[in-house]
């Protein structure tokens, strides 16, 4: 029984008002002609242009984007044999120790993570740069990834690796042949999740870059600093407007692709 | 063999990235400041054997610990964090309540789209949705601009740089992890619990409060947690909208460390900040086990 009163409708708009209208405005305004922020003196792209002209950054940008694929695709591989490891691995040696290792960078602030990878990497002699920051992107994203794929090895059949294993497989092509096709849509998403999260960082990155490599976060926290500026708002719509399409699209992926495989098992159960 | 790789690639990355990281911050708290590169002393001397481990372990002490706790600026940032984690998780319950209720009363060929809408923000920027206030709260901003013009008040308010910005970021940014957990739980919830509390004699608003919030209690503690965790060490929002006398422990801690450059006392303050994070992780953790067992 669902009874949608007007107290829902009212907490529900004025809820998607708070979340959506610092947005809106923040792109309407990345289109002001004004450099005065909050006075409106009409229509321009020459922010974007302007943005587009700015080296530094495009530099913190490209620098950013390396970061983010090859962290969030080593945490990737390693979130998920993590993940492998929890849920099938039985008992090991400091089983507990490795999953306390798993679930504390999620809940670590961002202040102390970054402040100890740093003392590392200074104590063993690293030079910070864009490796530092990979490393440091990858140690907590790779506990999100765990996390996400582990949710999807605990509820999937463990005997369908058992079959495969009974049938002659190998342990390692039950896995790939098995196991990872039926994990893949987890996997993917945690992917997406350690990318965004290495994305959005700019704590941890300040901590472990190094003078020769910024990132667009901290570039932008820098020039926040000093204040409001159009640039920063042409360049966060453009990055509100990545999201918003990849979010979109994966949705509409996703929804597709459930509906398709209840499809497939509903013919299934008809035919057996 | 290959169940050994399996296991040992991930946890000694671990080990080397995680936990040797966390030593070395506890070991250099108890070190002194000294002018040097790296800024502190002693060194651990492993070429002087067993004999320099022991004089390395003599020299660590607990001095900045002791200043810690004699210098009120930090006793006030630790109170302050958690008085200002507190009240904004309260914040975001009384904000996202309604609207996790609304989605759930929704009907369902909205819920998808309610959910996507809720998500979104989440994968946008942090940075980016902290800098969209600035704009708003700043004297000439927006929202003074409205007070202005409706005439409720004559002169702009002064919001931004003080620790009412700050409860609003903390608000704004942390509301998907109040409303997703809450929404799972009421959407979980078996609709004729409600018609059978109305049958025998409840109210509309008495059900409300005798069967719906206790049913998405596990889903109002661990929005909570999840609001009042990351609160606690926040460092964005208190740097971009609080004032130089909005005091929290994770400003604090940047600041000793960049701007002061006191590398031992910006360990101990995180060690602190670590040991007062413990409880209610445990909580946390106490409250997603008991779920799960639940759900079995």
């Amino acid at each position: 029984m669902r009874r949608f009163s007007w107290f829902n409708a009212t907490s529900l708009t004025l809820g998607f008002a708070f979340l959506y209208l610092p947005m809106i405005i923040l792109i309407i305004y990345s289109f002001n002609e004004s450099r005065l922020v909050t006075v409106w003196a009409g229509f321009s792209t020459q922010w974007y242009i302007s943005l587009l002209q700015n080296q530094s950054f495009l530099d913190a940008a490209w620098v950013t984007v390396k970061v983010a694929i090859a962290s969030s695709t080593i945490a990737t591989v390693l979130g998920t044999m993590a993940a492998y490891v929890l849920v099938r691995g039985g008992r090991f040696m400091g089983r507990t120790l490795f999953s306390g290792m798993i679930y504390a960078p999620l809940v670590m602030p961002e202040v102390i993570t970054g402040l100890s990878l740093l003392l590392l990497f200074i104590g063993i002699g690293l030079d910070r740069g864009i490796f530092t920051i990979i490393l440091a992107h990858t140690t907590f994203s790779m506990c999100f990834v765990s996390v996400v794929v582990s949710s999807r090895l605990v509820s999937f059949d463990n005997s369908l690796e058992e079959a495969a294993l009974d049938l002659g497989c190998s342990p390692f092509d039950a896995f790939r042949l098995v196991t990872l096709p039926i994990i893949a849509p987890a996997v993917i998403s945690g992917w997406l999740l350690a990318f965004t999260l290495s994305l959005d960082d700019l704590v941890i990155a300040s901590f472990t870059a190094g003078p020769s490599a910024t990132t667009l976060p901290i570039r932008i926290f820098s020039a926040v600093r000093m204040g409001v500026s159009p640039e920063i708002n042409a360049l966060s719509t453009i990055m509100i407007g990545i999201v918003t399409v990849g979010v979109v699209t994966a949705s509409i992926v996703t929804k597709r692709s459930s509906i398709a495989q209840k499809r497939d098992e509903q013919a299934a159960a008809r035919t057996a | 063999m290959r169940r050994f790789i399996l296991i040992a690639v991930p946890y000694i990355w671990l080990v080397v990235l995680f936990l040797v990281p966390f030593l070395i911050v506890l070991k250099i708290s108890l070190s002194d400041a000294a002018i040097s590169i790296p800024p502190y002393t002693p060194q651990m001397g492993l070429s002087a054997g067993w004999a320099g481990f022991k004089a390395f372990v003599s020299e660590l002490d607990f001095e900045n610990y002791i200043f810690l706790s004699e210098d009120a600026l930090y006793w006030k940032a630790y109170l302050s964090s958690l008085q200002i984690a507190l009240i904004s998780t309260v914040l975001t319950l009384l904000v996202g309540y309604p609207i996790a209720y609304g989605m759930a009363q929704a009907p369902d060929e909205w819920r998808a789209t309610l959910l996507l809408l809720v998500i979104l923000p989440f994968w946008t920027s942090f940075l980016i949705r902290v800098y969209a206030w600035i704009g708003i709260l700043s004297n000439e901003g927006f929202l003074n601009q409205f007070l202005l013009w409706t005439g409720i008040i004559s002169t702009p308010l002064m919001i931004l740089n003080t620790d009412t910005a700050v409860y609003i970021g903390i608000v704004y940014t942390y509301l998907p992890f109040m409303v997703l957990p809450i929404y799972a739980a009421l959407e979980k919830m078996d609709g004729s619990l409600l018609e059978a509390a109305e049958d025998l004699g409840c109210s509309r608003t008495s059900a409300f409060w005798l069967v719906t919030i206790p049913l998405s209690k596990a889903g109002i503690i661990a929005g909570c947690f999840l609001v009042f965790i990351p609160a606690l060490g926040e460092f964005v929002i208190p740097s971009l909208l609080g004032g130089s006398d909005t005091l929290m422990i994770g400003k604090v801690l940047w600041e000793e460390f960049f701007s002061n450059r006191d590398w031992p006392v910006a360990s101990a303050v995180a060690v602190i900040l670590l040991l007062i994070l413990i409880l209610p992780i445990v909580l946390f953790q106490r409250n997603q086990q008991k779920q799960r067992e639940m759900e079995q």
